[in-house]
């Protein structure tokens, strides 16, 4: 069996680590190939080798056959090989036609040849069912269909082997099916495909065979039909997954959170959040389903601090917290795991240590008299980095240069080290791995079962139905229905958050 | 990692300064100059004897502290351009206190230098609150308030304070920074006590940044307003009180001229240019309080040198401007420095 890309034995060092170390990567024409690690694993750096980035030290590569000694980005591009970045490359004022030709453009007497470019990139588009407008702007076009740029682009440069990297982390539910239809399509073109995830769903939906790594060393390649998710997740992560989180039943006590008729206006003064009732009880978490966009973020926000409440009240216990500035809440009793950890969690820039200390700097032992105390910070940001397993080479590391998964987890560590009566959670799990999302998941049942109220907000159904002990689901602004996790299904989550009625509702 | 970008970060300006020496010398030569007496020439006049040393000690003062407002502001996220204006009206407070206040020397310099400070600050504040209360970026607002203080310290000067010579009138002997003693060890240079105010300002801005919850607020709000926020910390006000700092780092960048090396102030008909040094002062130093008094130290070099390489090699002192350009433009753009230092060293492995 001839491979079109055989990967063997490739060892990468960087000084102090090994980033790959005996990997095994052989992908048969016409598959669509998984490659599956934890964030952090090595799955870039693998890719990286394979486009020249970076020369390995041990190991051979082959495409289609022939032996690639390749330290050159645009060999990758010769021999056929092309990428569909997570992270758009993408010029938003410029055409499809304008961006995919980029770097490539075709001229007829000096001028760039738009109309023959068009029409290729129509044919393309054609071929493989991306139903992509050539003449569109890409400013003007949805994140799906910009993914289908991106494809097209590899396609153009006479791409057959294409790699995707996390290619679902930024479409919604029924772009991934659409992106599903066009990878079977194109491999029924003859195209070879390797799709980088952490989604096991995805894999078992689409994917032939998956070659697993684990902390930078190759696990094995397996067939997806002859596996199963926990069999996947086992070899990931390096023991069992409980993918079912395990938990007791929720023991509500009073009230801790209590929302009446809030109203929260947008910029524009239209109600986004409009006559929102809600009660979070100590010792429960509860969930909020809904399609974004439908007053999330602003509820949040309000409760937090950082949004003005335009009509109707919140208490934290006995605490009056309407309209109070973000810092008074916090110390009111507030933990929030934002749902943007770069842009609202963390300060990238900032040691990890720094991270740490982001709401209590100005308090006791941290500093005294205005004078920062960096023993206790470093002192705690270690205790909490050995706690919560955030791996970092040490404290003083920024935290940019973290995982997800880990900065994740640094959030996580310091909301709960508070020991808030109240904490928020907002798409606590998005784009990490199995392994982190069992953490988190047991961090918040443990905050609940010591008599914590959670609130969470997520996207994922399997998520919210799972972790919640009540689920209140949100449709414009309202929380229309509230619902038992256990005698809902995510059929009829899915009809309450498209403002559908139900008659078995139970009201609060 | 770690190592190799903390050497880079002493490296780039360093290859920078060589680099811009080199190309200055190129078109000394093209423009049909003697580069190497030229230098030997701009040399001898920084280290060639203790008049020249204390010349560019007292030229460091002002920009040292024009160097620290910019770094200052922009170490919290924002580009004070206005640095000029703020040190024209400090100027012109501290010499409004040497002048109408009578107190010992003890209250009366300290009293001058905080003078020139609150002004600077309060002139600093304005964009800070335009910038914190209606999102107006400071780039324009701080230029344009250059221009109301160049035209507003002149008026003044002419309605209130005016005396022969388009200038002021001296300050107090109590409020003098000037030092006879300074002066006597350095072969009669105008080198006064500024320096030291300098230096207390450079200790101050890093133990502010590096030490303090407020700097540490101002550090947290300069790389991420959004998390700022969530965590708790005030936005508005860090704005405000960042812009206020490094007005007032600026102000006193101005008495050092009024209070130092002029003793009285000038109906200006331009910008001193010192606050605009300030941006590639830090530039060069790369924004930290060290690096600034080093920045300063090349530049005010720089600046005296010059007057003997135009006296001795007869080579304009514009040149020199020319050489100060190109250092900063190799700090500017260190990637073509980086790329340089790739290429030196690709010969041992990558």
């Amino acid at each position: 069996m001839e491979y079109v890309i055989d990967m063997r034995n490739i060892r990468k060092e960087f000084p102090g680590i090994v980033a790959n170390d005996d990997i095994t990567l052989q992908v048969k024409k016409g598959e669509i190939h998984a490659l599956l690690g934890e964030n952090g694993a090595g799955k870039s750096t693998l890719m990286n080798v394979l486009f020249g980035l970076y020369e390995p030290e041990q190991g051979e590569i082959f495409v289609k056959g022939n032996k690639v000694v390749n330290n050159d980005p645009n060999i990758a591009n010769s021999l056929g090989i092309g990428m569909v970045h997570q992270h758009f490359m993408l010029v938003d004022k410029f055409t499809v036609t304008e961006n995919i030709i980029l770097g490539k453009e075709p001229t007829k007497g000096g001028r760039v040849d738009l109309q023959t470019a068009a029409k290729e990139v129509q044919a393309l588009s054609d071929q493989y069912g991306l139903h992509v407008d050539p003449f569109a702007k890409i400013e003007d076009i949805s994140v799906g269909m910009q993914q289908r740029v991106e494809i097209l682009k590899t396609l153009y440069r006479g791409a057959d082997i294409l790699i995707f990297d996390e290619p679902t982390a930024v479409l919604t539910p029924q772009e991934i099916i659409e992106l599903i239809q066009i990878m079977k399509k194109l491999v029924s073109e003859g195209k070879s495909i390797i799709l980088i995830t952490h989604k096991l769903k995805e894999i078992m939906e689409v994917c032939d065979r998956c070659t697993v790594i684990r902390r930078g060393r190759g696990v094995g390649t397996v067939n997806v039909s002859d596996s199963n998710p926990d069999s996947l997740a086992a070899m990931m992560v390096g023991r069992e997954v409980n993918f079912k989180v395990e938990k007791d039943d929720a023991d509500p006590k009073e009230a801790v959170l209590t929302i009446n008729d809030l109203v929260v206006l947008d910029s524009r003064k239209v109600p986004v959040v409009n006559g929102l009732n809600l009660t979070v009880h100590a010792g429960e978490i509860v969930g909020i389903a809904g399609v974004d966009g439908n007053g999330q973020s602003e509820l949040l926000e309000a409760i937090t601090g950082l949004h003005k409440v335009h009509e109707g009240s919140i208490r934290l216990r006995d605490k009056d917290i309407t309209n109070k500035t973000p810092r008074s809440v916090t110390e009111k009793g507030l933990g929030h795991i934002p749902q943007d950890r770069h842009k609202h969690g963390l300060v990238l820039d900032f040691s990890v240590g720094e991270n740490m200390v982001l709401q209590t700097y100005y308090q006791k032992p941290y500093s005294k008299s205005g004078i920062l105390n960096f023993k206790p910070i470093y002192e705690k940001a270690k205790k909490l980095i050995a706690e919560y397993d955030v791996r970092t080479p040490d404290a003083y590391t920024p935290a940019r240069a973290l995982s997800g998964g880990n900065q994740q987890k640094a959030i996580i560590a310091r909301e709960v080290d508070r020991d808030p009566d109240f904490l928020i959670a907002a798409q606590p799990t998005r784009g990490l791995d199995v392994g982190a999302i069992e953490f988190i998941h047991s961090k918040l049942i443990e905050q609940r079962d010591n008599g914590k109220a959670v609130l969470l907000v997520s996207f994922e159904l399997d998520e919210i139905i799972n972790v919640s002990d009540r689920i209140a689901v949100m449709y414009e602004g309202k929380i229309v229905a509230v619902v038992d996790p256990k005698e809902t299904s995510e059929q009829e989550l899915g009809l309450l958050m498209a403002g559908g009625k139900r008659g078995t509702v139970h009201a609060e | 990692m770690q190592n190799k970008n903390n050497k880079m970060k002493y490296l780039v300006p360093l290859i920078s300064v060589l680099l811009g020496l080199l190309i200055g010398g190129i078109i000394m030569l093209v423009s049909g100059y003697q580069p190497v007496e030229a230098y030997v020439a701009l040399f001898q006049g920084i280290f060639g004897g203790s008049y020249y040393a204390g010349e560019t000690i007292r030229q460091m003062s002002p920009l040292i502290l024009s160097g620290l407002a910019v770094a200052f502001a922009f170490r919290t996220g924002l580009f004070n351009i206005g640095v000029e204006g703020q040190l024209l009206v400090g100027w012109l407070a501290s010499v409004y206190v040497g002048i109408f206040v009578d107190a010992p020397a003890i209250i009366h310099i300290p009293l001058a230098i905080l003078a020139a400070g609150a002004a600077g600050a309060l002139w600093g504040s304005v964009p800070g609150i335009l910038k914190a209360r209606f999102k107006v970026h400071e780039v324009i607002t701080t230029i344009m308030m250059n221009y109301i203080a160049l035209y507003s310290t002149n008026e003044i000067i002419r309605n209130f304070m005016l005396a022969p010579g388009e200038r002021t009138e001296n300050i107090k002997e109590s409020a003098s920074l000037a030092s006879p003693f300074l002066q006597s060890i350095t072969e009669y240079s105008t080198l006064h006590y500024g320096i030291i105010v300098a230096l207390i300002a450079a200790v101050i801005m890093w133990f502010l940044l590096w030490r303090t919850t407020l700097g540490y607020e101002l550090r947290a709000v300069g790389f991420n307003q959004h998390a700022s926020q969530y965590a708790g910390i005030n936005v508005s006000k860090n704005i405000v009180l960042s812009m206020a700092i490094s007005g007032a780092f600026a102000g006193i960048a101005g008495s050092m001229e009024g209070l130092g090396t002029y003793q009285y102030m000038t109906i200006n008909a331009a910008f001193t240019g010192v606050g605009f040094d300030g941006i590639a002062v830090a530039l060069l130093g790369a924004n930290s309080a060290i690096g600034v008094v080093l920045g300063a130290a090349l530049f005010g070099g720089l600046k005296i040198g010059a007057l003997n390489m135009q006296s001795i090699a007869g080579v304009p002192t514009e040149l020199v401007g020319v050489v100060i350009a190109l250092i900063i433009f190799f700090v500017a753009c260190s990637y073509i420095v980086h790329w340089l230092m790739n290429r030196v060293n690709k010969g041992g492995k990558i």
